[in-house]
Order: structure tokens, then C-alpha cells, then sequence
């Protein structure tokens, strides 16, 4: 691990309308590391995720990528730095009118001058990697939950990618085949020794894959750590959260809310 | 007092949502305009840009051929048999094909063909680009540095243009040759007759208006359909919203043009 972060978030804050989904948020990620970004539904993790990519501005704050501004990147810029990530979707966001093959290729074929029998062998390399050979010529529709999210980890890899997004990896997926993906993820990121940002509320694949996690709440990151840190932490907010318990302070938050003012409205 | 101002609200928020939504379709046509050489051109783009351009052809034009040929066709037979009657009580029954050909090429071919083309492709181009919403897939171009507008939008737009113009001549020939059959079989007038009608009294300006009518009604179907489509939110029942709305509009929008167009070329004389 260096001690430069591939990614910089500085106090970045996000609203959507009236709403502040992010509230001055710092976070670093650093080169080759594994950091999992946990958080409850509505938390505003996959927020923090569409931001890293770029796919939309903070309204403060900035995000620096290997010390470069997200914020002051050109369209043009902005698109170099996309074509070095890779992004896993929730739900593979395969595109569905191609085959998985074609797929993969989309961005070899968009970005490269390399020809079609080359781009051939890349795309079947990639399949090869997530154990996906078979079904090359496949349509989406035609495959399994776990089947997409391999494919969608393909074409996440189409350009060799320094820095890997995934959003929800095991979501939808049963135990068995959410365990595959996580241990393919931890094959590739061995294997290419990329960065990797992974936004996920699984407890079970947060611990098999995360090197650093953070707790996401509330637009505001409450804890920070290492696996065997968080799950010792003394905090109970954490505690609640990694060990999925009923009882607790976001429970009992949720209780309090206002809810006599929600029921009541203007009256 | 609210009674009062509620027409005055709906009147305003459809003049404004109006604008907005012209204000986006022109933004949309000038970004396609601007990728458009990007997309085409550019050694990079050029690979996926016309074997996308070549696809949606296929799928707007070519699939729409038989719809739009059948609907003109009756249109045609259905304008011979209405006239005659009219004409015949005055004695000029052999004037058919003269108004028949000037209707359907200056008017009802483009314009026919554009709502025929508005249900079978625009409503099938937003439902498909809200769905790519909805499956996070646009937002996946995205990631992959792939300008949905680029990718997406110059292909439908140029394809749909290009296809209307092609759909706007077979469908008005379709239209003639309905008139044509009417003429013949019911109304017993000559078919070298009617053909040689219809060529004198056609001239160059009416098939041209024809024309330019078609190429902007092709725009204005694909640019509403993907800018409905890309603007999808609330899953399913968002693309069947948008789906309805892109027809609604589109059709609309169409004959309001239409009517644009028609006056100024009476008022150029064309």
C-alpha cells in the first residue's frame, strides 16, 4: 500500500432537491486496496459510487483521482479517466439487445483500433477470467442472476481497468453464488492487483472481501477500519449494523423519527 | 377564486412545459448534429457508428415499408372514391388523379407516413431507451465512456431522418397507385390516362416540399422518442408513460408543423 490514495474525497457534499444525501464526506482510498463502503438502504453509498465514476457532481467538495480533479475534468477528460476504471453494476447492466460476447467487446471496439480477431481473443480471455466461456454467445436474458453479474464483471475488465467499482455485488444473489463472485473478485483483484471500491449492505462478503471498511449513515461516514477493527468496535451503531440485530440506536432512531409530524402532516 | 386560476395554470404549464420540451429536442438535435461526425467519421467511433446507423435503418425504415405502403394505399383508393362523386356531379371526374397526386405528395404521403412511422418506430424508440434507463444501461455507457447521445441518439435520429424521406416516396407512390386502382377497376377511367394526369400536373416543387416535410418529421419523431426515453424515471410504468407521451406528442407536434410548413411555402408561392 502507498501512501498516495488513487482516490481522494474531500468534503464532498451531495443534494438531490431539498435533500442532502451526502453531508461533507472525506474519504481516501488507497492504491491495491480492497475498501468496502457499507451502509444501509438509502444511506447514500451508491450516491458516493456515482460519484467516484464521474457519472455526476458533487454540488460542494471535490474528488481527486491520482491528485486529478473529477470536478475540473473536461468531458473529454473525464471520459480518459472512465475508460481506466471498470463499474459492476447492481444488476449487470448487460445491454441487452447484444450477446455477452458483444458486450465485452463494446468498449474494445469503441476505444481500441485493435481488429476483430484480436478483440476475439481479448473478449474470450475476459469470459475465460469470470468462467464465463460457454455462454459467449449468449443473450442476457438467457442467463442465471449470478451468470449476469459475471458477465457484467467481463465487461467491467474490457480495458484492463486500474480501479474497479462495484455497486451491490452480491445483491439478489443466493449464498452459494454470492460466495463465487466474492471470491472471484478477490481472485482478480490478486491477479491484476487492481483498486477496488465496493458498495455493498452484505455483512458476509463485506468481511470475506474488504481490506478497509467504512459505515456510511445518514450521509455521513461513522466508522472507519479494518475487519477485525469493525468487528470489535465498541460503537454501537457498528455493532448493530454488522451483526444485523433488530435492537439498536438506528432502530430506535427509526422509532423516534417523527413520525407524530409525518402522520399529523401540516395540520 | 381558485376555479378561476386553474385554467390560467393549465394554460401557462403547457406553454411552458411546451418550450421546455422544444428547448430540449433542439439541444438534442444539435449534440446529435455535433457527434454525428464523431460518430460517423472519426476512426475510432466510425466502427460501431455505421453498423448501429445500418441496424436502426433496417429496424425504422425498411420494417416499415408494407404498414406504411397498405395505410397510403387505402388512403389513396379511399380519396378516389370519395371525390368522384363530387367531381363526376360537375364533370370533372378526370381531374381525380390531378388532386390525388397533389394531396398525397405535397401533404398526405410525409405526413401519413410520419404518424404510421411515430406508432410502429418512435413508440418502439422510447420504450427501448427507457428501458436502458431503467436497466441502468445508459448509465453503464456511460461508465464505459460511451456518450449515450453518441451511441444511442445519432444512429436513431439520422436512420429515422433518412428513412422518413425514403418511407414519405414509397408511401405516396403506394397512395397514387390506390388512387390509381379505384380510377381503373371502379371509376373506369383509362390507367394510361391517370398516369399521364398524374405526371403533368405534378411538378418538381411539390415533390420537393414533399420531401423536406418528411426529413423534418423524421427528426422531430426520433429526437422526441429519445428525448422521452432518456428522461424515464419509476421503472416499468415510467417507460409505459413515456411510451404513450412520445406517441401523444409526436403526432401532435407533427401536423403543428405540418401547418408551419404548409404556410410558409403558400406564402413563398411554393
Amino acid at each position: 500500500m502507498t501512501t498516495t490514495p488513487a482516490i481522494q474525497v474531500l468534503d464532498v457534499t451531495k443534494r438531490f432537491g431539498e435533500r442532502t444525501v451526502l453531508d461533507a464526506v472525506r474519504l481516501d482510498v488507497h492504491e491495491g486496496e480492497t475498501l468496502v463502503i457499507l451502509g444501509g438502504s438509502g444511506s447514500g453509498k451508491s450516491t458516493m459510487l456515482r460519484l467516484m465514476i464521474g457519472n455526476i457532481k458533487p454540488s460542494s467538495g471535490d474528488i481527486l483521482v491520482w491528485g486529478k480533479s473529477l470536478n475540473k475534468m473536461t468531458e473529454d477528460e473525464l471520459n480518459t479517466y472512465r475508460k481506466s476504471i471498470g463499474v459492476l453494476f447492481q444488476s449487470g447492466a448487460l445491454f441487452n439487445s447484444m450477446t455477452v460476447f458483444d458486450n465485452v467487446a463494446l468498449p474494445m471496439r469503441e476505444h481500441t483500433r485493435s481488429d476483430e480477431e484480436t478483440i476475439r481473443i481479448q473478449v474470450l480471455m475476459k469470459l475465460e477470467m469470470v468462467g464465463l466461456l460457454d455462454a459467449a454467445r449468449r443473450m442476457p436474458s438467457e442467463l442465471s442472476g449470478g451468470m449476469k453479474k459475471r458477465a457484467g464483471l467481463a465487461r467491467a475488465l474490457a480495458m484492463d481497468p486500474k480501479i474497479l467499482f462495484y455497486d451491490e455485488p452480491s445483491a439478489g444473489l443466493d449464498p452459494v453464488t454470492s460466495h463465487e463472485i466474492d471470491l472471484l473478485m478477490m481472485k482478480l483483484n490478486k491477479l491484476l492487483g487492481v483498486t477496488s471500491v465496493v458498495v455493498t449492505h452484505e455483512m458476509d462478503s463485506a468481511f470475506r472481501i474488504a481490506d478497509r471498511m467504512v459505515l456510511l449513515d445518514r450521509g455521513k461516514f461513522v466508522a472507519s477500519g479494518t475487519v477485525d477493527e469493525m468487528k470489535h468496535s465498541t460503537d454501537p451503531l457498528v455493532h448493530q449494523f454488522i451483526n444485523g440485530e433488530a435492537e439498536g440506536p438506528l432502530t430506535e432512531r427509526r422509532r423516534e423519527g417523527h413520525y407524530v409530524d409525518e402522520l399529523l402532516g401540516d395540520i | 377564486m381558485n376555479f378561476l386560476l386553474r385554467p390560467i395554470f393549465f394554460v401557462t404549464s403547457g406553454i411552458t412545459e411546451f418550450l421546455v420540451t422544444a428547448g430540449a429536442i433542439s439541444n438534442l438535435l444539435f449534440d446529435s448534429a455535433r457527434s454525428a461526425r464523431r460518430s460517423l467519421f472519426s476512426k475510432q467511433g466510425r466502427r460501431l457508428g455505421w453498423a448501429n446507423l445500418w441496424l436502426q435503418m433496417v429496424r425504422v425504415g425498411v420494417r416499415s415499408i408494407p404498414i406504411v405502403s397498405l395505410v397510403l394505399f387505402c388512403i389513396g383508393a379511399i380519396l378516389a372514391l370519395q371525390m368522384s362523386p363530387v367531381l363526376a356531379s360537375f364533370g370533372q371526374q378526370q381531374l381525380v388523379p390531378d388532386i390525388i397526386s397533389i394531396a398525397i405528395f405535397r401533404e398526405l404521403g410525409p405526413l401519413v407516413s410520419a404518424i404510421v412511422l411515430t406508432g410502429f418506430a418512435g413508440a418502439s424508440i422510447a420504450a427501448e431507451i427507457g428501458s436502458m434507463v431503467v436497466s441502468e444501461e445508459i448509465e453503464a455507457l456511460e461508465a464505459h465512456a460511451i456518450e449515450p447521445v453518441r451511441f444511442l441518439v445519432v444512429p436513431r435520429v439520422f436512420a429515422t431522418t433518412v428513412m422518413m424521406v425514403c418511407l414519405a416516396v414509397v408511401g405516396s407512390l403506394a397512395g397514387v397507385i390506390g388512387g390509381l386502382v379505384v380510377a381503373r377497376f371502379a371509376l373506369g377511367m383509362g390507367m394510361r390516362q391517370y398516369v399521364v394526369h398524374t405526371f403533368d400536373v405534378l411538378l418538381a416543387r411539390d415533390f420537393i416540399t414533399g420531401l423536406i416535410k418528411a426529413g423534418v418529421f423524421g427528426a422531430i419523431i426520433s429526437a422526441l422518442a429519445c428525448h422521452l426515453g432518456l428522461r424515464v424515471t419509476g421503472g416499468a410504468q415510467g417507460v409505459g408513460v413515456a411510451t404513450t407521451r412520445t406517441v401523444v406528442l409526436t403526432i401532435v407536434s407533427l401536423i403543428a408543423v405540418d401547418l408551419l410548413f404548409t404556410t410558409v411555402f403558400y406564402a413563398i408561392g411554393w
